[in-house]
């Protein structure tokens, strides 16, 4: 993080797309609205000129369904990109970058190896869409200024599974990027706190000093006042908030170059 | 070569209690203690040891997983049995699919290699149970028309240490492509042709063609008149087109004095009414006339919908019928003008009831066979909850992986649904207004266009679709009517022609290829230029030795068909084979004014355009009025608590958590009012979405629907579905003045006069209330035959028809979504407000089913045969004028932020509404029903046969389900205001929200005087933690 960084005024994301990605729109969205310009790219379009990566700093893989999940989820995905783009990922991520993977993206960020640990099925054997309370617990300019949030998930295999060994370094180096706890949400309606039974509660999770966020919750689907479970609640006792927190996450990592 | 590779799991599989909980309800005579669930792929190709290797750790993930390369039983615990499920050879292998585009991705194999994977799961059984219940296991695993099974204990496969390295490759035998079928036969052969399919030359009928003897008799004539006899590809093409499934004749033909028939007159007759009186206001653009119904969402978009049904495959295949009916709405989306992008999901579930365990057959037991041997070999039909399992799965898969949020949904139960269930399915897009200076909505294919075909491959699924879901289901339905969804290669579909090829301008028409394949979609599109001409043989296939008839009528799934002009046609491949999709030119639309096929240079059909979608004969239809009558239930006096708890626990009534929660409703990131809301998460009855993020504008959508008052008057089950689709849209938001509706009529023996009189008056009344509402039809459609005759288990003649069904759908947009107000009570202290008039119409209610329910005989209960119950006569009615006048004080109120939550009055009435109300907010209520007053209601025709029209009893004041009725809260400092909106309005508070979680409604003490006030004793007395488990009780049950 220390890094002497160069200054963009306004950053440029990719946001990968195909083969039943399909979260790119909302993810380019949040990303321009918090300031930069973001590009849905084809995996395809990439592999056939890899080296337009070097015109960008954030590189997302957003939420879906990639090759609807056959094979285990993000496998096919990851597979294709490190056929074809391995190279040019490493290069990526030995600049001074950004990358997160947000569901399906960070399955495929685990498979590629690029993150520690693997997802796989839900506690009880089935797709959960539920909001959940995060506390946040490492160092990442993805998590400036962010203690607690609440953010949707949407996924049937988000089960983190992590050795202890590799938990407690990662602990240790602040590379959990949170976990699941009881808050507002869990509190107004209810729900246990870890919605999938993920070790050590883990909702994501970061790596290359806390450049590269993987996160199973979709902070994209938290960037309006009406997102949230609780906002007509809100909104009835004046307190309504005018954006969602979830565009935070995209705020830091833009200004994270500015 | 053929290896197999296992992925075996390394970790606990969470999955595993699933299975163990569904296994151990199966009645086994031990039980299962433990499964493993194994990946295995076979692959056949050319590979060496070390690229099998390579290929089985690139399918491995190595945290969660460890691989075997045709070893299994040293490399796992012990075990007792296998049962490995897969696919029937040429049935779509998703996951084979993907695992060979990896393999070959990574092998840099060529793209024409040889190499197929199949995949297959692998269930490792352990458990005191015999090799009888492993067969009761695997039964309840697959399904025996799209897949296969294979069985057997530890010591075999101990044996030879692995599965059999068998593939299910295709093996289809050679016939002749093209046959001639006779036409100058005797009246008894023509009528056998139309219903049990053309004679193969092995004596084989093919499967319903669905004629009847006057279509035969046209086609015959003007086959006669050119002189020679029809192919059998003519035949098909002409069944699949004339088909009830896609001409709709019952509801466009004439009936009794009606000569332009229903649809004309009343649907299309409705919406061109309502457009002429809005004028300039008209907000409509395309309906009826594509894929979808169109209507403007705002100065740059139109948002379109369209609800379909998918009831006769789900009945066949409970998973697969479904995943193909959402997916397949879909593409009346991306079908609609130039292509729309789809931003929500909607369904509609009418299931028998799940506890229902009578299994029925399709076929009688055959007479030599005895007992169960015999029952084995006959073709049982899905139970209710296998259905209803596989159903809600299907549009899970379907809707998920598409990523498209479902936003709005119901669930109704009747055991008339037994037989048949219904599974409504419905997508919601948004397109430009303009596309390149063109208007989005309008699409031509021109004379020497491309026919093109995009998409999936052809198979010999899907074949007699059409024609299958245009009859009774019995012992001949096709098993080829079964198809398999593939929603990522829709998605890559939709995504390239939404996203990219539209704003390219790279073609020039797109329509679904649905019901009838391409020989429903090319024989529409040229009718755009009045010609086509298909070169079959270009058609990509899954596998070859179809015959051109299959190939043209099969409907494999995730194809669409498009006009594209030569000169882009380079580009539009290119861009196609970028994303992974498969695009093919089939042929040429032509001006010849006929539609002609060719399959390896010969012509093998050559139709007039104007005989193949004009000359199915039209056929008067009569029909005849029928009376019901009815007893009422016996009506105990007492408290009502035990009452509102059991029905709030009724599945009719209660939550379906369940099924929302793993729904994804939140992608594209448009959620507004939620299909689950409040504290205590009551499912709400219209959601609220932002599809354009740059608009403050909403899309609101609600249902309404009642099969059982069907059963007491149709036409009032019409304009209660009507009326309560838009009660539920005013109340949460929307606005009377931008809403249109869609119609979906599920019917039954629909050529029995009886039947059809029932269907007139149902469509007369959307013609009224949607006249009356100003609330235009956009879209709509029909299945006529929901008839089940088959066996029970002994044999016994079983005939279940499902209750007549209107669905409507209401589509609305509003101004703000910031206004729009959920229906839970928000906090302590507001003020309970009922708005509208409560009447005795308890008929075929709730309250009255419930207790019509417990006088049936214990044996008959819960199933199809338990007769005729004592619902009573009086259904609710619909007062258009008060009603309009209460709705739009509501839009007043709502836009003027002065309602705190509101709810719409349904099935079981106010009780009902205040215990959902309550639950979502976890807040208590005190409310008196001593001010619910009623006054005398001008009669409505038809005349209701028995009425009690005395004084108010504290029943009908909770339980009534009069139409027109809306729950409001209002908070204190707004009251004033309220009241003087809703001042020519009945209206009457009613209670007030408590600090407390206590429910306490208090009734009247004398129920002959309502005029009588203060002495009023308590009629519910419950708390909110009851009420919760109530609701979410037979939720929680499915989980």
């Amino acid at each position: 993080m220390k890094t002497p960084k160069q200054k963009f005024k306004k950053p440029k994301v990719i946001v990968m797309s195909g083969y039943g990605l399909n979260c790119e729109e909302e993810t380019k969205f949040a990303f321009e609205h918090a300031g930069g310009i973001a590009d849905i790219v084809h995996i395809n379009d990439l592999i056939a000129k890899p080296q337009m990566m070097r015109e960008y700093q954030i590189l997302a893989f957003p939420g879906g369904f990639s090759y609807g999940d056959d094979t285990g989820s993000g496998k096919a995905y990851a597979n294709k990109m490190k056929n074809h783009l391995s190279r040019e990922l490493e290069e990526f991520l030995s600049r001074d970058t950004l990358m997160i993977g947000i569901c399906n993206g960070f399955q495929i960020l685990t498979s590629l190896g690029i993150l520690p640990g693997a997802l796989t099925y839900n506690k009880n054997g089935k797709y959960i869409d539920r909001w959940v309370d995060l506390k946040v617990q490492g160092r990442s300019p993805w998590l400036s200024g962010i203690k607690n949030i609440s953010l949707p998930i949407a996924h049937g295999e988000g089960r983190y599974i992590i050795d202890q060994k590799k938990y407690k370094e990662m602990s240790k180096k602040k590379e959990i990027a949170f976990i699941y706890e009881k808050g507002e949400i869990c509190k107004f309606q209810n729900l246990e706190k870890n919605p999938n039974g993920a070790m050590y509660d883990i909702a994501g999770v970061l790596g290359y000093n806390g450049r590269v966020l993987g996160m199973m919750p979709h902070p994209e689907r938290a960037m309006f006042f009406h997102h949230s479970p609780l906002w007509q609640h809100k909104k009835i006792n004046g307190n309504l908030e005018k954006e969602g927190a979830g565009i935070l996450l995209f705020k830091n990592a833009i200004n994270y170059f500015k | 070569m053929i290896s197999r590779v296992y992925i075996i799991p390394q970790i606990k599989d969470s999955r595993e209690r699933l299975f163990l909980n569904s296994w151990n309800s199966l009645h086994l005579s031990g039980k299962v203690n433990a499964v493993t669930i194994i990946d295995s792929y076979l692959i056949d190709g050319e590979l060496s040891a070390k690229e099998i290797e390579k290929s089985a750790a690139i399918l491995t993930n190595p945290i969660l997983e460890k691989f075997s390369i045709n070893e299994i039983a040293n490399k796992v615990e012990s075990f007792d049995y296998v049962v490995e499920i897969g696919y029937l050879p040429g049935v779509t292998d998703n996951v084979g699919n993907t695992a060979q585009e990896t393999i070959t991705d990574f092998l840099h194999l060529n793209k024409d290699s040889n190499l197929k994977v199949y995949s297959s799961k692998i269930f490792l059984i352990s458990g005191r149970v015999k090799l009888e219940d492993i067969k009761k296991i695997s039964l309840s695993l697959y399904n025996p028309l799209i897949e296969r099974s294979f069985i057997a204990n530890s010591k075999e496969i101990k044996k030879s240490n692995g599965l059999p390295l068998k593939v299910p490759e295709v093996v289809l035998e050679k016939r002749t492509p093209v046959s001639i079928v006779p036409l100058a036969v005797s009246n008894e052969e023509l009528v056998r042709i139309g219903k049990e399919g053309i004679r193969d030359e092995n004596g084989k009928r093919r499967g319903p063609l669905a004629l009847d003897l006057v279509s035969m008799k046209v086609i015959q004539e003007y086959f006669y008149k050119l002189g020679r006899d029809p192919k059998d590809i003519e035949l098909e093409a002409l069944a699949q087109t004339w088909s009830e499934h896609c001409k709709h004749t019952i509801f466009a033909g004439p009936i009794d004095d009606i000569k332009d028939g229903l649809y004309k007159t009343y649907i299309k007759g409705a919406t061109n009414l309502i457009r002429q009186q809005k004028g300039n206001q008209d907000f409509c653009v395309s309906v009826f006339s594509d894929d979808s119904g169109g209507i403007i969402f705002d100065d740059n978009f139109l948002i379109t919908h369209k609800v379909e049904t998918h009831n006769s495959p789900s009945a066949l295949d409970p998973f697969g019928g479904a995943i193909t009916g959402i997916v397949g709405v879909n593409r009346d989306t991306i079908g609609f003008g130039l292509g729309a992008k789809p931003v929500a999901n909607m369904y509609g579930f009418c299931f028998g009831n799940p506890e229902d365990e009578k299994p029925l057959y399709r076929d009688p037991p055959s007479p030599k066979g005895s007992g169960q041997a015999s029952n084995e070999k006959r073709q049982k039909m899905f139970l209710p909850k296998r259905i209803m399992e596989g159903v809600i799965k299907g549009v899970n898969v379907g809707g998920n992986c598409s990523g498209i949020p479902t936003v709005s949904g119901f669930v109704k139960y009747d055991d008339r649904f037994k037989g048949k269930p219904l599974v409504f399915v419905g997508t919601v897009g948004v397109i430009p207004r303009k596309i390149n200076d063109k208007l989005s909505h309008e699409k031509q294919a021109c004379v020497g266009d491309y026919i093109v075909m995009v998409g999936g491959r052809v198979g010999a699924d899907g074949i007699h679709g059409a024609t299958f879901s245009s009859v009774t289901m019995d012992s001949s339905s096709p098993a080829t009517a079964v198809q398999i969804g593939d929603p990522i290669t829709q998605k890559k579909l939709s995504d390239t022609i939404v996203k990219e090829a539209r704003g390219m301008d790279l073609y020039n028409s797109i329509t679904d290829n649905g019901a009838g394949g391409i020989s429903c979609s090319v024989a529409e599109m040229a009718r755009q230029c009045n010609g086509a001409e298909v070169e079959l043989e270009k058609v990509p296939l899954k596998y070859p030795g179809l015959q051109p008839w299959q190939i043209w009528i099969s409907e494999s799934q995730e194809r669409m068909t498009l006009s594209v002009p030569k000169k882009k046609w380079e580009v539009f491949q290119k861009l196609m084979e970028s994303r992974g999709v498969e695009a093919t030119v089939i042929g040429e639309f032509t001006n010849s004014g006929k539609c002609v096929v060719k399959y390896e240079s010969k012509v093998i059909m050559n139709i007039d355009l104007e005989f193949l979608h004009e000359g199915l004969p039209k056929r008067p239809l009569e029909s005849k009025l029928v009376e019901n009558n009815y007893s009422l239930p016996k009506i105990k006096s007492g408290s009502r608590t035990k009452i509102l708890e059991e029905l709030l626990a009724n599945k009719n009534i209660g939550g379906f958590s369940f099924i929302s929660e793993q729904y994804d409703h939140e992608v594209q990131a448009s959620s507004v009012l939620k299909p689950l809301s409040g504290r205590g998460r009551i499912n709400t009855d219209a959601q609220v979405f932002r599809p354009i993020f740059s608009s403050k504008k909403g899309a609101i959508l609600a249902t309404g629907l009642y099969p059982s008052y069907g059963d007491i008057s149709t036409y009032h089950m019409a304009a209660c579905a009507l009326d309560t689709a838009v009660r539920n849209v005013v109340a949460s938001g929307g606005t009377m003045s931008h809403l249109a509706i869609l119609d979906n009529t599920c019917w039954c023996s629909s050529y029995d006069k009886g039947r059809l009189s029932e269907l007139k008056e149902t469509i007369k009344a959307c013609y009224d209330y949607g006249v009356g509402y100003g609330t235009p039809f956009i879209s709509g459609k029909d299945s006529m035959f929901n008839d089940f005759k088959g066996y029970d288990e002994k044999g016994n003649p079983v005939a279940i028809s499902i209750p007549p069904t209107l669905l409507i759908s209401a589509i609305g947009v509003l101004p703000d979504i910031e206004k729009v107000v959920s229906p839970e009570f928000k906090n302590a202290g507001d003020v309970i407000y009922l708005l509208g008039e409560t009447y005795d119409e308890l008929g075929a209610g709730e309250y009255y089913k419930l207790l019509a329910q417990k006088e049936v005989h214990p044996a008959l209960k819960g199933t199809p045969q338990e007769g005729n119950l004592n619902i009573g006569n009086n259904v609710p009615k619909v007062n258009l004028e008060k009603n309009l006048k209460t709705y739009l004080a509501t839009e007043e109120a709502i836009r003027k932020e002065l309602i705190n939550s509101s709810i719409s009055l349904g099935s079981g009435g106010l009780a009902i509404a205040l215990a959902k109300a309550s639950v979502g907010g976890m807040l208590g209520c005190q409310v008196s029903l001593k001010d619910i007053y009623q006054e005398a209601k001008p009669e409505i025709e038809p005349k209701p046969l028995s009425r009690g029209l005395g004084s108010i009893s504290s029943d009908v004041a909770l339980f009534s389900e009069s139409q027109g009725r809306i729950l409001i809260t209002v908070a204190p400092k707004n009251v004033s205001k309220f009241e003087k909106i809703m001042k020519e309005i009945p209206h009457q508070k009613i209670g007030q929200v408590s600090k407390n979680n206590k429910f306490i409604i208090t009734g009247i003490e004398d129920p002959t005087s309502h005029k009588l006030r203060g002495a009023s004793k308590k009629v519910v007395e419950t708390n909110v933690k009851k009420l919760y488990e109530a609701y979410h009780s037979f939720s929680n049950k499915m989980k």
